[in-house]
């Protein structure tokens, strides 16, 4: 692991068992301190790659350093080094939205006076604070995630990882949140790794972007390099540019494709 | 401890606020009781087996404890579903505290369950051969709870989906139900089935049930509480190594 950086990942592959690979061969180094955005279409390998950092999945083969720890054998020191908000839903439906972070303020140590203070802070902050008492089924999906990032922050770690977070969150949300987390960073020095589709929240908060395509990281830069590597302007230009016409190529291709076989086997 | 402490604190949160588990599953013991009590009871004591309900009653719980010891061990495999159990899996927690936690929880409300069906027995005309036997009856209410809850965790970290729910039933649940001595005694049976019988962990927790609330005893209760005792430190140390694997 090179000094300096808390996220090192080396050949990572990881294939699903009717040989997909959701991860193929990539490579790359997190900044300790660093805001790191890792972009990518859908079924990139985004998530997948998360699961791994986070103990979650076994890689198939490849190299992780978390912290200066292996996930796959210091699992528990590295799950003290990182807190996460996860793509899919993970709250529990039948705890209020106050007993769901308190669940984690326990399993996560986080002494009693610091955790009631950070409940109320955070519960404020994504606007559920007068709905603490209500179970969490009772939430429409925007609740749900406000309060699946709540409960993310509830704890300190020395790494974020965020995936997705403000998936489907109205602006103001949106911008509040960000706010926070980049608060977090430049106070508490905590490392952050996220995912997202809105090209223009990277581009405002990333420092370094990688963007991945098929298991593959194929860009990885600031947002003036990816833009300079590209000749365009903006982030979504030079995603789109990196991405977007290659697969648009792909899927027409097959799409013809297909299209003639049909219409071979009918005649 | 914290962990397990608030892990238990969820099941318990959660079993309070539904009500429809709290009742729906008394259904099925007061079925047995009322039918079988009533109906054959005075058939039991014609052949020599006396009083039906005092061999019944403890049986039925052993029943009750049954099935909502699995099911809650089985509620795992919700929680998977649901994604709440990745959120536990990357906590920097051992996986014994979690499955310790998971698995006292869902045993105090069996339980709880276990003791709701000792009250309407009461109501019924069962009447304890010694009140003060009764807390020796909650322990060993506990234990045949713990025993079948981190055998539903081990089901449940072995299976992916509800699809063998069913399965997991009709196979599992309802044989070592009617093969335990639950509802008949055992002793009648024919050679191999009375054998199977002794290898099902339940009939020890009958027997002990109903050595300590109707003292009636096969098997003795020094025998029932070491084999139960033994499988469910046995069944906890499996289930913790099954969780372990888990992947999400
Ligand atoms: N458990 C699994 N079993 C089989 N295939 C999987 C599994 N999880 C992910 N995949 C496959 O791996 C690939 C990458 O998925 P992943 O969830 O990492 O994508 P992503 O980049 O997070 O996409 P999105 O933006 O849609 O969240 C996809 O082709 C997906 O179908
Ligand atoms: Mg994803």
């Amino acid at each position: 692991m090179t000094d300096g950086s808390i996220i090192s990942v080396k050949q990572l592959v990881k294939v699903f068992k009717p040989q997909i690979r959701a991860v193929d061969g990539i490579n790359f180094e997190v900044k300790t301190g660093e805001i790191f955005a890792f972009l990518g279409p859908n079924g990139a390998g985004k998530s997948t790659t998360i699961k791994m950092l986070t103990t979650l999945l076994h890689p198939t083969s490849g190299e992780i350093w978390v912290n200066g720890f292996n996930p796959m054998k210091d699992m528990d020191a590295v799950r003290k080094s990182f807190g996460i908000v996860f793509q899919d839903p993970s709250l529990d439906d039948e705890l209020t939205a106050y007993e769901n972070m308190e669940f984690q303020g326990y399993m996560y140590q986080v002494p009693p006076k610091i955790r009631k203070q950070r409940i109320e802070e955070l519960l404020k902050i994504v606007e559920l604070w007068d709905r603490q008492k209500s179970l969490v089924k009772t939430f429409s999906g925007g609740m749900k995630r406000r309060l699946e990032i709540a409960r993310g922050l509830l704890h300190h770690p020395k790494i974020m990882f965020l995936d997705e977070p403000t998936l489907g969150l109205d602006p103001q949300t949106r911008n509040q949140i960000w706010q926070y987390i980049q608060n977090l960073n430049k106070q508490e020095g905590i490392t952050i790794f996220f995912t997202t589709h809105y090209m223009d929240e990277a581009a405002r908060i990333a420092q370094r972007i990688a963007i991945i395509d098929h298991g593959k990281i194929v860009a990885l830069g600031s947002l003036e390099e990816l833009t300079k590597q590209t000749n365009t302007t903006t982030l979504e230009e030079a995603f789109l540019a990196i991405t977007g016409s290659k697969i648009r190529e792909e899927s027409a291709e097959t799409m013809m494709d297909r299209h003639r076989r049909s219409r071979g086997g009918k005649n | 401890m914290r962990t397990i402490y608030i892990l238990w604190l969820r099941q318990i949160k959660r079993y309070l606020r539904s009500r429809a588990r709290m009742f729906g599953s008394l259904g099925q013991p007061v079925m047995y009781m009322v039918a079988l009590g009533y109906g054959f009871g005075p058939i039991f004591q014609k052949a020599g087996g006396g009083n039906y309900l005092n061999f019944l009653v403890p049986g039925v719980i052993a029943q009750t404890i049954l099935f909502s010891s699995i099911f809650a061990g089985i509620e795992l495999i919700w929680d998977r579903q649901f994604g709440f159990l990745k959120a536990t899996l990357v906590a920097p927690v051992s996986r014994l505290s979690i499955v310790l936690g998971r698995t006292l929880g869902g045993a105090t409300v069996s339980t709880i369950q276990g003791i709701f069906v000792l009250c309407l027995a009461f109501i019924m005309g069962f009447a304890p051969v010694n009140w003060f036997m009764i807390p020796s009856a909650i322990v060993f209410m506990f234990l045949i709870a713990l025993l079948f809850t981190a055998l539903g965790t081990c089901i449940a970290s072995l299976l992916t989906d509800f699809h063998a729910f069913q399965i997991i039933i009709n196979f599992l649940i309802m044989p070592l139900f009617f093969m335990s001595g639950a509802l008949f005694p055992i002793d009648g049976l024919p050679l191999i089935l009375k054998r199977i019988s002794q290898l099902n962990p339940l009939t020890y927790g009958v027997d002990a049930l109903r050595d300590v609330l109707s003292a009636i005893t096969h098997l003795g209760l020094g025998q029932d509480g070491l084999v139960l005792g033994l499988l469910t430190l046995l069944i906890l140390v499996t289930a913790s190594w099954l969780f372990n694997r888990i992947e999400a």
